[in-house]
């Protein structure tokens, strides 16, 4: 009987969302209270939905071009060719996280100008190393008689690659992205101080003008995503897991 | 016909296959016994390229099996590995449908390879073809391992212990098949097995290998009767020797002229089943029957006793 209470939180969770984005003006009064002297209680000087789409596009690409590079170089040094650049890759991509952000920013910013993209190289960095760890840890896990079967069989190197190495590491490489979606969600609010177009910027202008409501709202809505974006992904993870057999277990 | 010449397999400095050099005739069947680690997965590994041997030379018919490329050389061959590997992703069907696959074979021909298989080795293709491997028992999973072996209907079948998950009822209607199959279609095969008596049942040669080594191969009676070495000897099994020598004669060719009294046995069953009747039943004679049922004669437990003793 419990069992309908996570999803029915979940759906209010999402309908609340919605509702905020788009008509935040229903919310006024209950943030009223965290203003003070009549400083406005919804941020006006962009509108919140635009801003929730393009800090979500930010992430995503950030999140598409992490994996598809950090997949690639995950298959690349499990193959017998790559086996010697394993260590090399694995601190080139703890390099990338060792960075603070901020300072990602920083750099990026002369060589890119401001905007959206010294943002997505910062979030692409930080993207890299969990699904890169957790590539590698679903290519070089995989149960050794399958694949020997599936050699046995005679599947060439791509065949054992596309019909079994990466279908059986599917589970393990989602959480990666899953976390890193996750780091990027959050990340992205400090692109806003090299003028990237997220949530950030709400949360940059409620401390500018210490307007605590603005503060707040920035903070919920990406929490709120970062907890639905999670929970949606754990849940195509434990789908992809029973599939391949690994979950069953 | 395969040609093991001089095959060797070091890693690093262990030698886990020694200097191995036999031949499997065509349409029969080699039964490799040893202890474990003695290099039985090894040997068979290298003679479909799995592993690559560090000095020696395999031929397949005549062809050096470098010829051809690895993976081409692979879907030649059925490959039973041990302990099933089949793989938890793909459903039953698609498993079995594994070789006919990269094959290119169209679907029609392949739906009805994989249902006659399933067939075969008592899966009801409606119920089992959409399972998934996780969803079997043991000793289904390692019916689905050896019907993807045999799917592609290779000339050359390698087994890896493919029996051990089963009970000894489903085991000996697997290796019925598995006879019938060798016979219909002349199918090469080589067998591991830790069972004794599956390899005096199943080889038309046997091969003993000891720490890498080769120490014998021969016909079955042949290693029951004259043991290489003292290691033979013990994993022939001492006790069992009279019995399993037995057990290779049919009940026609110990048969005498004369009549016995009682329950009849059919003349194309074991001389070890006969005599196991004559002495659970306290007969000194049975009635043999031929294929029209009708009494050709008996077998006696005096006649039996001559045929079991070491042969000169
Ligand atoms: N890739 C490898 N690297 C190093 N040693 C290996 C390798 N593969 C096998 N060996 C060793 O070679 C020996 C023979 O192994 P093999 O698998 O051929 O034995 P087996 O006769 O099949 O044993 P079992 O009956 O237990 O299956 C073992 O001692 C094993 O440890
Ligand atoms: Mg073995």
């Amino acid at each position: 009987m419990k069992a309908w209470l996570p999803s029915l939180l979940r759906l209010a969770l999402v309908m609340l969302l919605v509702a905020f984005v788009t008509n935040p003006g229903w919310f006024e009064p209950l943030l009223k209270p965290l203003t003070e002297n009549n400083a406005p209680v919804i941020y006006n000087q962009g509108s919140l939905l635009t801003l929730t789409l393009l800090h979500l596009r930010t992430v995503l690409i950030a999140t598409v071009a992490a994996t598809i590079v950090a997949v690639a170089l995950a298959i690349l040094v499990t193959r017998p060719a790559g086996a010697e650049f394993l260590p090399l890759s694995r601190s080139l991509v703890n390099i990338g996280q060792t960075f603070p952000p901020v300072a990602v920013l920083a750099l990026a910013v002369p060589a890119v100008g401001f905007g959206e993209k010294p943002t997505l190289i910062a979030l692409f960095l930080y993207g890299l190393l969990p699904i890169f760890e957790n590539a590698l840890t679903g290519l070089t896990t995989l149960p050794a008689n399958v694949v020997e079967a599936a050699r046995g069989a005679g599947m060439t190197g791509w065949q054992r690659l596309t019909k079994v190495e990466l279908p059986l590491s599917a589970p393990i490489i989602l959480g990666g992205i899953r976390l890193s979606v996750v780091i990027s969600l959050a990340t992205a609010t400090i692109g806003s101080t090299v003028a990237a177009k997220t949530l950030g910027e709400v949360i940059i202008a409620g401390l500018l003008s210490n307007n605590l409501a603005f503060i707040l709202q920035g903070g919920l809505i990406v929490a709120a995503l970062a907890v639905l974006i999670y929970d949606g992904l754990s849940a195509i993870e434990r789908y992809t897991a029973r599939r391949m057999g690994r979950g069953a277990e | 016909m395969i040609e093991i010449e001089g095959i060797t397999k070091r890693y690093d400095a262990t030698t886990v296959v020694d200097d191995v050099s036999m031949v499997i005739e065509p349409r029969t069947i080699a039964v490799i016994v040893g202890t474990s680690g003695s290099g039985k997965t090894t040997l068979l590994r290298m003679i479909n390229r799995l592993v690559e041997p560090t000095s020696g030379i395999i031929k397949l018919d005549g062809a050096d099996n470098r010829s051809l490329p690895g993976y081409e050389l692979r879907r030649s061959i059925g490959y039973a590995i041990q302990g099933h590997g089949l793989f938890p992703h793909r459903t039953v069907a698609q498993n079995i449908a594994t070789v006919p696959v990269l094959l290119g074979w169209d679907k029609d021909r392949i739906k009805a390879r994989v249902d006659e298989l399933m067939t075969l080795y008592q899966l009801d293709p409606e119920a089992f073809g959409p399972r998934y491997p996780h969803e079997l028992s043991g000793g289904q999973q390692q019916r689905v391992g050896v019907a993807r072996a045999l799917a592609a209907e290779p000339n050359v079948l390698l087994m890896d212990e493919p029996f051990g998950a089963l009970d000894p009822i489903i085991r000996a209607k697997a290796q019925e098949d598995l006879l019938a199959i060798q016979k219909r279609f002349g199918t090469t095969i080589i067998l591991v097995t830790h069972d004794m008596e599956e390899a005096v049942h199943m080889g038309d040669k046997i091969a003993v290998m000891d720490a890498g080594k080769l120490v014998q191969y021969a016909k079955p009676a042949e290693i029951l009767a004259k043991p290489a070495s003292a290691f033979v000897e013990t994993l022939v099994g001492a006790s069992e020797r009279p019995f399993r020598l037995l057990s290779l004669g049919r009940v026609r060719d110990a048969m005498e002229k004369g009549s016995a009294e009682g329950e009849a046995i059919p003349g194309d069953a074991s001389q070890r089943d006969a005599l196991a009747e004559l002495l659970w039943s306290g007969r000194p004679a049975l009635p043999v029957t031929g294929a029209d049922g009708k009494p050709i004669g008996r077998v006696t437990v005096d006649g039996l006793v001559k045929r079991a003793a070491r042969p000169a």
